[in-house]
Protein backbone atom coordinates (compact mmCIF):
# COMPACT_ATOMS: atom_id res chain seq x y z
CA UNK A 1 0.00 0.00 0.00
CA UNK A 2 2.54 2.80 1.18
CA UNK A 3 5.31 3.50 -1.97
CA UNK A 4 8.46 2.66 -0.75
CA UNK A 5 9.88 6.08 -0.84
CA UNK A 6 8.84 7.26 2.82
CA UNK A 7 9.21 3.68 4.10
CA UNK A 8 13.14 4.30 4.69
CA UNK A 9 12.57 7.11 7.02
CA UNK A 10 9.81 5.35 8.70
CA UNK A 11 12.38 2.08 8.93
CA UNK A 12 15.28 4.12 10.39
CA UNK A 13 12.81 5.86 12.73
CA UNK A 14 11.67 2.65 13.79
CA UNK A 15 15.47 1.04 14.24
CA UNK A 16 16.45 4.57 16.60
CA UNK A 17 13.14 3.79 18.72
CA UNK A 18 14.02 0.03 18.93
CA UNK A 19 17.57 1.03 20.33
CA UNK A 20 15.88 3.38 22.84
CA UNK A 21 13.58 0.68 24.26
CA UNK A 22 17.09 -1.42 24.86
CA UNK A 23 18.68 1.00 25.99
CA UNK A 24 18.20 0.77 29.68
CA UNK A 25 18.84 -3.14 29.46
CA UNK A 26 21.82 -3.16 27.66
CA UNK A 27 23.51 -0.34 29.28
CA UNK A 28 22.91 -1.85 32.74
CA UNK A 29 24.32 -4.96 30.96
CA UNK A 30 27.65 -3.38 29.17
CA UNK A 31 29.06 -1.65 32.33
CA UNK A 32 28.06 -4.53 34.80
CA UNK A 33 28.74 -7.37 33.03
CA UNK A 34 30.23 -7.37 29.82
CA UNK A 35 33.00 -5.03 30.86
CA UNK A 36 33.73 -7.08 33.82
CA UNK A 37 33.89 -10.32 31.33
CA UNK A 38 36.62 -8.45 29.43
CA UNK A 39 38.09 -7.57 32.65
CA UNK A 40 38.22 -11.06 33.79
CA UNK A 41 39.56 -12.87 30.16
CA UNK A 42 42.78 -10.14 30.76
CA UNK A 43 43.21 -11.15 34.23
CA UNK A 44 43.24 -14.91 32.62
CA UNK A 45 45.99 -13.78 30.39
CA UNK A 46 48.20 -12.44 33.84
CA UNK A 47 50.24 -13.66 36.78
CA UNK A 48 48.53 -11.81 39.65
CA UNK A 49 50.27 -10.92 42.89
CA UNK A 50 46.87 -11.08 45.21
CA UNK A 51 47.10 -6.99 45.03
CA UNK A 52 45.33 -7.19 41.82
CA UNK A 53 48.52 -6.40 40.12
CA UNK A 54 49.21 -8.85 36.99
CA UNK A 55 51.77 -8.76 34.33
CA UNK A 56 51.07 -10.16 30.85
CA UNK A 57 51.42 -14.47 31.14
CA UNK A 58 49.54 -15.89 27.75
CA UNK A 59 48.24 -18.88 28.25
CA UNK A 60 49.79 -19.71 31.26
CA UNK A 61 47.44 -19.98 33.27
CA UNK A 62 45.29 -22.20 31.01
CA UNK A 63 48.26 -24.32 30.77
CA UNK A 64 48.34 -24.99 34.60
CA UNK A 65 44.35 -26.72 34.52
CA UNK A 66 45.94 -29.17 32.73
CA UNK A 67 48.37 -30.85 35.50
CA UNK A 68 46.11 -29.73 38.30
CA UNK A 69 43.91 -32.54 40.05
CA UNK A 70 42.03 -30.28 42.34
CA UNK A 71 40.71 -28.72 38.89
CA UNK A 72 39.51 -31.55 37.20
CA UNK A 73 38.18 -33.16 40.39
CA UNK A 74 35.97 -29.91 40.63
CA UNK A 75 34.62 -30.37 36.67
CA UNK A 76 34.19 -33.96 37.03
CA UNK A 77 31.95 -33.30 40.22
CA UNK A 78 29.95 -30.26 38.38
CA UNK A 79 29.23 -32.46 35.38
CA UNK A 80 28.35 -35.73 37.77
CA UNK A 81 26.24 -33.21 39.96
CA UNK A 82 24.39 -32.25 36.70
CA UNK A 83 23.79 -35.36 35.02
CA UNK A 84 21.96 -36.64 38.23
CA UNK A 85 20.07 -33.65 39.65
CA UNK A 86 18.69 -32.39 36.24
CA UNK A 87 16.89 -36.04 35.02
CA UNK A 88 16.14 -36.22 38.78
CA UNK A 89 14.15 -33.49 39.57
CA UNK A 90 12.60 -33.39 36.38
CA UNK A 91 10.96 -36.05 36.57
CA UNK A 92 10.08 -35.65 39.85
CA UNK A 93 8.33 -32.28 39.14
CA UNK A 94 6.87 -34.38 35.43
CA UNK A 95 5.28 -36.63 37.90
CA UNK A 96 4.12 -34.48 40.32
CA UNK A 97 2.73 -31.63 37.72
CA UNK A 98 0.71 -34.91 35.54
CA UNK A 99 -0.89 -36.31 39.08
CA UNK A 100 -1.73 -32.75 40.34
CA UNK A 101 -3.36 -31.80 36.80
CA UNK A 102 -5.97 -34.70 37.79
CA UNK A 103 -8.52 -34.88 39.75
CA UNK A 104 -7.15 -35.13 43.33
CA UNK A 105 -8.87 -34.22 46.78
CA UNK A 106 -6.79 -31.34 48.54
CA UNK A 107 -4.91 -30.37 45.12
CA UNK A 108 -4.12 -26.64 45.61
CA UNK A 109 -2.94 -27.63 49.09
CA UNK A 110 -0.46 -30.26 47.78
CA UNK A 111 0.35 -27.64 44.85
CA UNK A 112 1.58 -25.28 47.34
CA UNK A 113 2.88 -28.19 49.07
CA UNK A 114 5.28 -29.40 46.21
CA UNK A 115 6.28 -25.67 45.15
CA UNK A 116 7.17 -23.96 48.54
CA UNK A 117 10.81 -25.01 48.90
CA UNK A 118 11.68 -23.08 45.43
CA UNK A 119 11.05 -20.00 47.65
CA UNK A 120 12.96 -20.45 49.74
CA UNK A 121 16.68 -18.65 49.84
CA UNK A 122 20.05 -21.55 48.84
CA UNK A 123 21.56 -19.93 52.23
CA UNK A 124 18.62 -20.96 54.53
CA UNK A 125 17.68 -23.93 51.97
CA UNK A 126 21.86 -25.04 52.95
CA UNK A 127 21.50 -24.68 56.56
CA UNK A 128 18.47 -26.83 56.69
CA UNK A 129 20.32 -29.30 54.69
CA UNK A 130 23.27 -28.78 57.79
CA UNK A 131 20.43 -29.73 60.19
CA UNK A 132 19.07 -32.67 58.08
CA UNK A 133 22.55 -34.00 57.63
CA UNK A 134 24.32 -33.19 60.82
CA UNK A 135 26.42 -36.57 61.28
CA UNK A 136 26.76 -35.37 64.66
CA UNK A 137 23.41 -33.77 65.63
CA UNK A 138 21.75 -33.63 62.72
CA UNK A 139 17.65 -35.01 62.49
CA UNK A 140 18.11 -37.59 59.63
CA UNK A 141 21.24 -39.86 61.92
CA UNK A 142 19.02 -39.31 65.10
CA UNK A 143 16.31 -40.87 63.20
CA UNK A 144 18.16 -43.44 61.77
CA UNK A 145 19.17 -44.17 65.79
CA UNK A 146 16.06 -44.47 66.71
CA UNK A 147 15.11 -47.35 64.31
CA UNK A 148 18.18 -48.77 65.78
CA UNK A 149 20.19 -48.04 62.25
CA UNK A 150 23.93 -47.30 62.34
CA UNK A 151 24.78 -43.02 61.48
CA UNK A 152 25.62 -41.95 57.85
CA UNK A 153 29.21 -40.01 57.84
CA UNK A 154 27.33 -37.48 55.65
CA UNK A 155 30.60 -35.03 56.31
CA UNK A 156 33.90 -37.24 56.36
CA UNK A 157 33.02 -39.46 53.70
CA UNK A 158 33.16 -38.37 50.17
CA UNK A 159 30.28 -40.45 49.04
CA UNK A 160 27.49 -39.07 51.45
CA UNK A 161 28.84 -35.61 51.04
CA UNK A 162 28.15 -35.73 47.71
CA UNK A 163 24.74 -37.48 48.25
CA UNK A 164 23.71 -34.56 50.49
CA UNK A 165 24.77 -31.55 48.09
CA UNK A 166 22.21 -33.64 45.13
CA UNK A 167 19.24 -34.44 47.66
CA UNK A 168 19.19 -31.00 48.93
CA UNK A 169 19.34 -29.57 45.20
CA UNK A 170 16.70 -32.14 44.07
CA UNK A 171 14.56 -31.08 47.00
CA UNK A 172 15.46 -27.25 45.88
CA UNK A 173 14.23 -27.70 42.26
CA UNK A 174 12.32 -30.20 42.28
CA UNK A 175 9.02 -27.39 42.73
CA UNK A 176 9.99 -25.27 39.81
CA UNK A 177 10.06 -27.89 37.54
CA UNK A 178 6.62 -28.84 38.46
CA UNK A 179 5.55 -25.73 38.24
CA UNK A 180 7.12 -25.31 34.74
CA UNK A 181 5.37 -28.80 33.89
CA UNK A 182 1.64 -27.16 35.41
CA UNK A 183 2.08 -24.50 33.27
CA UNK A 184 2.75 -26.03 30.01
CA UNK A 185 0.08 -29.03 30.83
CA UNK A 186 -2.58 -26.31 30.74
CA UNK A 187 -1.98 -26.25 27.04
CA UNK A 188 -2.53 -29.69 26.71
CA UNK A 189 -6.63 -30.07 26.44
CA UNK A 190 -8.31 -32.72 27.79
CA UNK A 191 -9.97 -34.22 24.09
CA UNK A 192 -6.69 -36.17 23.01
CA UNK A 193 -6.32 -37.64 27.05
CA UNK A 194 -9.99 -38.90 26.07
CA UNK A 195 -9.94 -39.73 22.65
CA UNK A 196 -6.46 -42.46 23.39
CA UNK A 197 -8.99 -43.54 26.74
CA UNK A 198 -11.30 -44.04 24.26
CA UNK A 199 -8.69 -46.43 22.25
CA UNK A 200 -8.12 -48.29 24.83
CA UNK A 201 -4.64 -46.42 26.37
CA UNK A 202 -4.01 -47.21 30.05
CA UNK A 203 -3.04 -44.67 32.37
CA UNK A 204 0.89 -45.29 31.76
CA UNK A 205 0.52 -45.63 28.10
CA UNK A 206 -1.53 -42.36 28.12
CA UNK A 207 1.53 -40.82 29.93
CA UNK A 208 3.48 -41.92 28.00
CA UNK A 209 2.60 -41.56 24.62
CA UNK A 210 0.35 -38.58 25.06
CA UNK A 211 1.71 -36.27 28.18
CA UNK A 212 5.03 -36.71 27.58
CA UNK A 213 5.51 -36.35 23.74
CA UNK A 214 3.44 -32.65 24.13
CA UNK A 215 5.28 -31.61 26.72
CA UNK A 216 8.52 -31.27 24.70
CA UNK A 217 9.17 -27.69 24.42
CA UNK A 218 8.79 -27.62 27.77
CA UNK A 219 10.74 -30.55 28.49
CA UNK A 220 13.96 -28.82 26.16
CA UNK A 221 13.53 -25.72 28.19
CA UNK A 222 13.51 -26.83 31.52
CA UNK A 223 16.80 -28.91 30.86
CA UNK A 224 18.23 -25.93 29.26
CA UNK A 225 17.63 -23.98 32.20
CA UNK A 226 18.27 -26.76 34.72
CA UNK A 227 21.56 -27.72 33.24
CA UNK A 228 22.39 -23.93 33.38
CA UNK A 229 21.66 -23.98 36.85
CA UNK A 230 23.28 -27.12 37.79
CA UNK A 231 26.86 -25.75 36.44
CA UNK A 232 26.54 -22.62 38.04
CA UNK A 233 26.01 -24.49 41.85
CA UNK A 234 27.11 -22.72 44.58
CA UNK A 235 24.81 -21.20 47.74
CA UNK A 236 24.22 -25.16 48.52
CA UNK A 237 27.53 -26.12 48.49
CA UNK A 238 29.61 -23.20 49.85
CA UNK A 239 27.17 -23.44 52.98
CA UNK A 240 26.46 -27.08 53.04
CA UNK A 241 29.57 -28.64 52.30
CA UNK A 242 32.07 -26.00 51.57
CA UNK A 243 33.35 -28.55 48.73
CA UNK A 244 34.36 -30.86 51.29
CA UNK A 245 35.76 -33.29 52.33
CA UNK A 246 38.93 -32.79 50.54
CA UNK A 247 37.91 -31.57 47.77
CA UNK A 248 34.94 -34.67 47.36
CA UNK A 249 32.14 -32.16 46.79
CA UNK A 250 34.34 -29.29 45.02
CA UNK A 251 32.34 -27.74 41.89
CA UNK A 252 33.41 -25.48 39.28
CA UNK A 253 32.16 -22.29 41.11
CA UNK A 254 33.14 -22.55 44.45
CA UNK A 255 37.17 -23.60 43.07
CA UNK A 256 36.77 -20.69 41.38
CA UNK A 257 35.08 -18.44 44.24
CA UNK A 258 38.15 -20.11 46.40
CA UNK A 259 40.69 -19.46 44.25
CA UNK A 260 39.78 -16.05 43.72
CA UNK A 261 39.30 -14.74 47.16
CA UNK A 262 40.60 -17.03 49.75
CA UNK A 263 44.36 -18.07 47.76
CA UNK A 264 43.70 -15.13 46.42
CA UNK A 265 45.54 -16.21 42.76
CA UNK A 266 43.17 -14.14 40.93
CA UNK A 267 44.87 -14.99 37.27
CA UNK A 268 44.31 -18.68 38.04
CA UNK A 269 40.74 -18.34 38.92
CA UNK A 270 39.56 -16.25 36.02
CA UNK A 271 41.00 -18.62 33.68
CA UNK A 272 38.84 -21.51 35.85
CA UNK A 273 36.31 -18.81 34.97
CA UNK A 274 36.66 -18.80 31.66
CA UNK A 275 36.03 -22.32 30.96
CA UNK A 276 33.72 -22.79 33.26
CA UNK A 277 31.97 -19.99 30.85
CA UNK A 278 33.20 -21.72 27.70
CA UNK A 279 32.08 -24.82 28.75
CA UNK A 280 28.26 -23.45 29.07
CA UNK A 281 28.43 -21.56 26.75
CA UNK A 282 29.20 -24.55 23.64
CA UNK A 283 26.58 -26.72 25.85
CA UNK A 284 23.47 -23.87 25.41
CA UNK A 285 25.01 -23.52 22.02
CA UNK A 286 24.45 -26.85 20.90
CA UNK A 287 21.07 -27.83 22.79
CA UNK A 288 19.58 -24.23 20.66
CA UNK A 289 20.97 -26.04 17.34
CA UNK A 290 19.32 -29.19 18.19
CA UNK A 291 16.18 -27.91 19.20
CA UNK A 292 16.24 -25.73 15.86
CA UNK A 293 17.19 -29.18 13.23
CA UNK A 294 14.08 -30.84 15.14
CA UNK A 295 11.91 -27.78 14.69
CA UNK A 296 12.92 -27.60 11.13
CA UNK A 297 12.54 -31.94 10.83
CA UNK A 298 8.78 -31.70 11.82
CA UNK B 1 -23.23 -52.47 31.22
CA UNK B 2 -21.46 -55.34 33.06
CA UNK B 3 -18.31 -53.40 32.94
CA UNK B 4 -19.18 -50.51 34.83
CA UNK B 5 -18.49 -51.57 38.43
CA UNK B 6 -14.79 -52.63 36.90
CA UNK B 7 -14.22 -49.68 35.45
CA UNK B 8 -15.03 -47.83 38.39
CA UNK B 9 -13.00 -49.95 41.11
CA UNK B 10 -10.07 -49.06 38.90
CA UNK B 11 -10.61 -45.22 39.04
CA UNK B 12 -11.03 -46.00 42.40
CA UNK B 13 -8.01 -47.69 42.99
CA UNK B 14 -6.20 -45.09 40.70
CA UNK B 15 -7.21 -42.38 42.74
CA UNK B 16 -5.94 -43.59 45.77
CA UNK B 17 -2.47 -44.50 44.21
CA UNK B 18 -1.99 -40.85 42.60
CA UNK B 19 -3.06 -39.01 46.27
CA UNK B 20 -0.81 -41.84 48.00
CA UNK B 21 2.37 -40.68 45.62
CA UNK B 22 1.54 -37.35 46.08
CA UNK B 23 1.06 -36.76 49.69
CA UNK B 24 4.03 -38.84 50.15
CA UNK B 25 6.11 -36.82 47.84
CA UNK B 26 4.27 -33.71 49.94
CA UNK B 27 5.76 -35.51 52.97
CA UNK B 28 9.12 -35.72 52.18
CA UNK B 29 8.95 -32.03 50.73
CA UNK B 30 7.49 -30.57 53.93
CA UNK B 31 9.49 -32.61 56.62
CA UNK B 32 12.64 -30.47 56.31
CA UNK B 33 10.20 -27.38 56.55
CA UNK B 34 8.77 -28.91 59.78
CA UNK B 35 12.09 -29.50 61.40
CA UNK B 36 13.03 -25.91 61.10
CA UNK B 37 9.95 -24.46 62.58
CA UNK B 38 10.23 -27.30 65.10
CA UNK B 39 14.03 -26.56 66.18
CA UNK B 40 13.42 -22.68 65.77
CA UNK B 41 10.57 -22.63 68.90
CA UNK B 42 11.82 -25.10 70.76
CA UNK B 43 14.97 -24.76 73.38
CA UNK B 44 18.02 -25.70 72.06
CA UNK B 45 18.88 -29.65 73.52
CA UNK B 46 15.05 -30.43 73.15
CA UNK B 47 14.99 -32.06 69.85
CA UNK B 48 18.18 -33.42 68.78
CA UNK B 49 19.76 -33.57 71.96
CA UNK B 50 18.91 -37.08 73.25
CA UNK B 51 20.14 -40.20 71.52
CA UNK B 52 16.84 -40.39 69.96
CA UNK B 53 14.94 -37.65 67.91
CA UNK B 54 11.90 -36.29 69.30
CA UNK B 55 9.46 -35.93 66.73
CA UNK B 56 7.88 -32.96 68.44
CA UNK B 57 8.67 -29.98 71.23
CA UNK B 58 7.56 -30.65 74.74
CA UNK B 59 6.42 -26.57 74.72
CA UNK B 60 6.93 -24.31 72.45
CA UNK B 61 9.31 -21.28 73.14
CA UNK B 62 9.96 -18.04 71.57
CA UNK B 63 13.06 -17.84 73.27
CA UNK B 64 15.22 -18.25 69.82
CA UNK B 65 13.54 -15.72 68.13
CA UNK B 66 14.27 -13.23 70.84
CA UNK B 67 17.78 -14.25 71.25
CA UNK B 68 18.03 -13.51 67.16
CA UNK B 69 16.48 -9.96 67.75
CA UNK B 70 18.36 -9.16 70.71
CA UNK B 71 21.96 -9.76 69.03
CA UNK B 72 21.38 -9.05 65.59
CA UNK B 73 20.20 -5.82 63.49
CA UNK B 74 16.97 -8.39 62.05
CA UNK B 75 15.00 -5.29 61.41
CA UNK B 76 17.67 -3.52 59.54
CA UNK B 77 18.32 -6.34 57.75
CA UNK B 78 14.84 -6.95 56.85
CA UNK B 79 14.41 -3.31 55.66
CA UNK B 80 17.55 -3.42 53.12
CA UNK B 81 16.33 -7.20 51.76
CA UNK B 82 12.87 -4.99 51.35
CA UNK B 83 14.28 -1.86 50.14
CA UNK B 84 17.02 -3.82 47.41
CA UNK B 85 14.79 -6.63 46.15
CA UNK B 86 11.82 -3.95 45.33
CA UNK B 87 14.13 -1.46 43.45
CA UNK B 88 15.48 -4.34 41.18
CA UNK B 89 12.02 -5.80 40.49
CA UNK B 90 11.13 -2.03 39.13
CA UNK B 91 14.20 -1.53 37.53
CA UNK B 92 14.24 -5.10 36.18
CA UNK B 93 10.72 -5.63 35.32
CA UNK B 94 10.58 -2.11 33.37
CA UNK B 95 14.05 -2.97 31.72
CA UNK B 96 13.35 -6.21 30.46
CA UNK B 97 9.41 -4.64 28.98
CA UNK B 98 10.90 -2.04 27.31
CA UNK B 99 13.39 -4.80 25.87
CA UNK B 100 10.92 -7.38 25.17
CA UNK B 101 8.85 -4.44 23.04
CA UNK B 102 11.35 -3.85 21.12
CA UNK B 103 13.09 -7.30 20.23
CA UNK B 104 9.54 -8.91 19.58
CA UNK B 105 7.96 -5.93 17.40
CA UNK B 106 10.27 -3.49 16.00
CA UNK B 107 13.27 -4.25 13.07
CA UNK B 108 16.49 -2.76 13.59
CA UNK B 109 20.30 -3.62 12.53
CA UNK B 110 21.75 -6.35 14.94
CA UNK B 111 18.75 -7.09 16.68
CA UNK B 112 19.77 -11.20 16.83
CA UNK B 113 23.04 -10.23 17.58
CA UNK B 114 22.51 -8.38 20.34
CA UNK B 115 19.62 -10.91 21.76
CA UNK B 116 22.15 -13.80 21.74
CA UNK B 117 24.59 -11.47 23.53
CA UNK B 118 21.73 -11.05 26.42
CA UNK B 119 21.13 -14.56 26.10
CA UNK B 120 24.94 -15.75 26.39
CA UNK B 121 25.02 -13.51 29.99
CA UNK B 122 22.15 -16.65 30.86
CA UNK B 123 25.54 -19.08 31.38
CA UNK B 124 27.79 -16.77 33.18
CA UNK B 125 28.13 -17.39 36.77
CA UNK B 126 28.25 -14.15 38.47
CA UNK B 127 31.61 -15.55 40.33
CA UNK B 128 33.33 -15.33 37.23
CA UNK B 129 33.10 -11.60 36.70
CA UNK B 130 33.34 -10.75 40.53
CA UNK B 131 36.89 -9.48 40.72
CA UNK B 132 36.57 -7.22 37.52
CA UNK B 133 32.92 -5.91 38.61
CA UNK B 134 34.17 -4.99 42.41
CA UNK B 135 36.87 -3.01 40.67
CA UNK B 136 34.35 -1.06 38.66
CA UNK B 137 31.56 -0.93 41.28
CA UNK B 138 34.44 0.72 43.53
CA UNK B 139 35.76 2.67 41.09
CA UNK B 140 31.63 4.11 40.32
CA UNK B 141 32.12 4.75 43.98
CA UNK B 142 28.74 2.73 44.62
CA UNK B 143 30.73 0.24 47.37
CA UNK B 144 29.51 0.79 50.80
CA UNK B 145 25.62 1.61 49.07
CA UNK B 146 22.83 -0.11 48.26
CA UNK B 147 23.32 0.43 44.66
CA UNK B 148 26.73 -2.10 44.74
CA UNK B 149 23.96 -4.65 45.07
CA UNK B 150 20.88 -3.01 42.63
CA UNK B 151 22.80 -1.92 39.71
CA UNK B 152 24.49 -4.88 38.63
CA UNK B 153 21.75 -7.25 39.07
CA UNK B 154 19.06 -5.40 37.46
CA UNK B 155 19.01 -6.40 34.18
CA UNK B 156 17.67 -9.30 33.17
CA UNK B 157 18.37 -11.64 30.78
CA UNK B 158 16.14 -14.18 31.96
CA UNK B 159 13.59 -11.60 32.12
CA UNK B 160 14.10 -10.02 28.69
CA UNK B 161 13.77 -13.38 27.08
CA UNK B 162 10.57 -13.71 29.02
CA UNK B 163 9.37 -10.67 27.49
CA UNK B 164 10.28 -11.14 24.25
CA UNK B 165 8.24 -14.88 23.71
CA UNK B 166 5.57 -13.29 25.34
CA UNK B 167 5.18 -9.88 23.68
CA UNK B 168 6.28 -12.16 20.05
CA UNK B 169 1.84 -13.56 20.49
CA UNK B 170 1.05 -10.15 21.21
CA UNK B 171 -1.17 -9.71 17.40
CA UNK B 172 0.81 -7.28 15.18
CA UNK B 173 -2.44 -6.16 13.43
CA UNK B 174 -3.13 -4.40 17.04
CA UNK B 175 0.41 -2.37 16.99
CA UNK B 176 -0.10 -1.92 12.93
CA UNK B 177 -3.85 -0.53 14.11
CA UNK B 178 -2.59 2.08 16.48
CA UNK B 179 0.86 3.22 14.37
CA UNK B 180 -1.91 3.64 11.49
CA UNK B 181 -3.83 5.86 13.79
CA UNK B 182 -0.69 8.27 14.43
CA UNK B 183 0.71 6.55 17.87
CA UNK B 184 4.17 6.96 18.46
CA UNK B 185 6.22 3.63 19.80
CA UNK B 186 6.33 4.41 22.81
CA UNK B 187 2.32 5.42 22.69
CA UNK B 188 2.18 1.86 21.29
CA UNK B 189 4.08 0.52 23.85
CA UNK B 190 2.17 1.74 26.72
CA UNK B 191 -1.32 1.75 25.91
CA UNK B 192 -1.39 -1.51 23.71
CA UNK B 193 1.44 -3.66 25.03
CA UNK B 194 1.38 -3.22 28.63
CA UNK B 195 -2.45 -3.56 29.24
CA UNK B 196 -2.03 -7.06 27.18
CA UNK B 197 0.89 -7.89 29.46
CA UNK B 198 -0.85 -8.30 33.14
CA UNK B 199 0.29 -12.16 33.16
CA UNK B 200 3.78 -11.47 31.85
CA UNK B 201 4.30 -8.64 34.50
CA UNK B 202 2.76 -10.75 37.00
CA UNK B 203 5.43 -13.29 36.29
CA UNK B 204 8.52 -10.94 35.99
CA UNK B 205 8.42 -9.31 38.93
CA UNK B 206 7.80 -12.52 40.72
CA UNK B 207 10.46 -13.79 39.36
CA UNK B 208 12.83 -10.75 39.87
CA UNK B 209 11.07 -10.40 43.89
CA UNK B 210 12.23 -13.88 44.67
CA UNK B 211 16.08 -13.97 43.04
CA UNK B 212 16.77 -10.77 44.42
CA UNK B 213 15.02 -11.61 47.63
CA UNK B 214 17.72 -15.00 47.86
CA UNK B 215 20.54 -13.62 45.86
CA UNK B 216 23.64 -14.59 47.76
CA UNK B 217 27.22 -14.79 45.80
CA UNK B 218 27.23 -11.34 44.70
CA UNK B 219 25.60 -9.64 47.93
CA UNK B 220 28.18 -11.77 50.02
CA UNK B 221 31.25 -9.75 48.10
CA UNK B 222 29.00 -6.08 47.85
CA UNK B 223 28.00 -5.57 50.87
CA UNK B 224 31.25 -6.14 53.68
CA UNK B 225 29.52 -3.50 56.34
CA UNK B 226 27.20 -5.58 58.70
CA UNK B 227 24.83 -2.29 58.87
CA UNK B 228 23.80 -3.02 54.79
CA UNK B 229 23.12 -7.05 54.49
CA UNK B 230 20.18 -8.54 53.41
CA UNK B 231 18.91 -11.62 55.18
CA UNK B 232 20.55 -13.85 53.06
CA UNK B 233 24.07 -12.71 54.10
CA UNK B 234 22.64 -11.84 57.33
CA UNK B 235 21.33 -15.32 57.50
CA UNK B 236 25.18 -16.90 57.28
CA UNK B 237 26.88 -14.60 59.21
CA UNK B 238 24.65 -15.47 62.07
CA UNK B 239 25.44 -19.24 61.58
CA UNK B 240 28.94 -17.93 61.41
CA UNK B 241 28.69 -16.75 65.10
CA UNK B 242 26.11 -18.86 66.51
CA UNK B 243 28.03 -22.28 65.55
CA UNK B 244 25.84 -25.07 66.27
CA UNK B 245 22.89 -22.98 67.85
CA UNK B 246 20.61 -24.40 65.30
CA UNK B 247 17.69 -22.46 67.47
CA UNK B 248 18.72 -19.27 66.75
CA UNK B 249 19.76 -20.35 63.10
CA UNK B 250 16.34 -21.78 62.26
CA UNK B 251 14.20 -19.20 63.40
CA UNK B 252 16.31 -16.97 61.74
CA UNK B 253 15.92 -18.26 58.41
CA UNK B 254 12.07 -18.39 58.62
CA UNK B 255 12.34 -14.58 59.36
CA UNK B 256 14.07 -15.41 55.27
CA UNK B 257 11.69 -17.55 54.01
CA UNK B 258 8.10 -16.92 55.57
CA UNK B 259 7.47 -13.50 53.70
CA UNK B 260 8.26 -14.54 50.17
CA UNK B 261 6.58 -17.76 50.55
CA UNK B 262 3.55 -15.80 51.55
CA UNK B 263 3.61 -14.00 48.24
CA UNK B 264 4.32 -17.09 46.63
CA UNK B 265 1.68 -18.83 47.73
CA UNK B 266 -1.32 -15.99 47.14
CA UNK B 267 0.52 -15.34 43.69
CA UNK B 268 1.11 -19.00 42.39
CA UNK B 269 -2.18 -19.20 39.99
CA UNK B 270 -1.21 -15.79 38.22
CA UNK B 271 2.23 -16.94 38.06
CA UNK B 272 1.30 -20.59 36.45
CA UNK B 273 -1.15 -18.86 34.27
CA UNK B 274 1.78 -16.30 32.97
CA UNK B 275 3.99 -19.02 32.24
CA UNK B 276 1.48 -20.66 30.26
CA UNK B 277 1.19 -18.36 28.13
CA UNK B 278 4.85 -17.10 27.77
CA UNK B 279 4.49 -19.44 24.88
CA UNK B 280 7.45 -21.70 26.54
CA UNK B 281 4.63 -24.99 27.13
Amino acid sequence: MRSPTPRRPGRRREALAAYGFIAPNYALLLVFVLVPLVGALVVSLQRTDGFGAGEFAGLENYARLGSDTLFWRALGNTVLFTLIVTPVSMLFGLVAATLLNTALPARPLFRSLLILPMAVSGVATALIGVLVFDQNSGVLNKLLGTFGLPAITWQSDAGPAFLSIVLVTVWWRTGFNMLIYLAGLQGIGPDLHEAARLDGAGTLQRFRHVTVPLLGPTTFFLTVLNVIYSFQVFDIVFVLTGGGPAGATSVLVTYAYETGFVTRDQGYAAAIGMILFLFALVFAAAQWRASRTKDVAE
Amino acid sequence: MSARPGVRRTAHRGLLVRTGVVALVGLLTISPLYWMVAVAFSTRSELLGGRELRLWPREVTLENVERVFASFPVAAWFGNSVAISLVVMILSVTTSLLAGYAFSQLRFPGSTALFFVALATLVLPVQVIMVALFRIVTDMGLYGTYWAVILPTAASAFGLFLARQFMTGIPRELIEAARLDGAGHLTTFLRIVLPLSKPLIAVLAFMSLLSSWNDFAWPLIALKENRLFTLPIGLLYLQGQSGSDYGATMAFALINIVPIAVVFLLFQRYFIAGFARSGIK
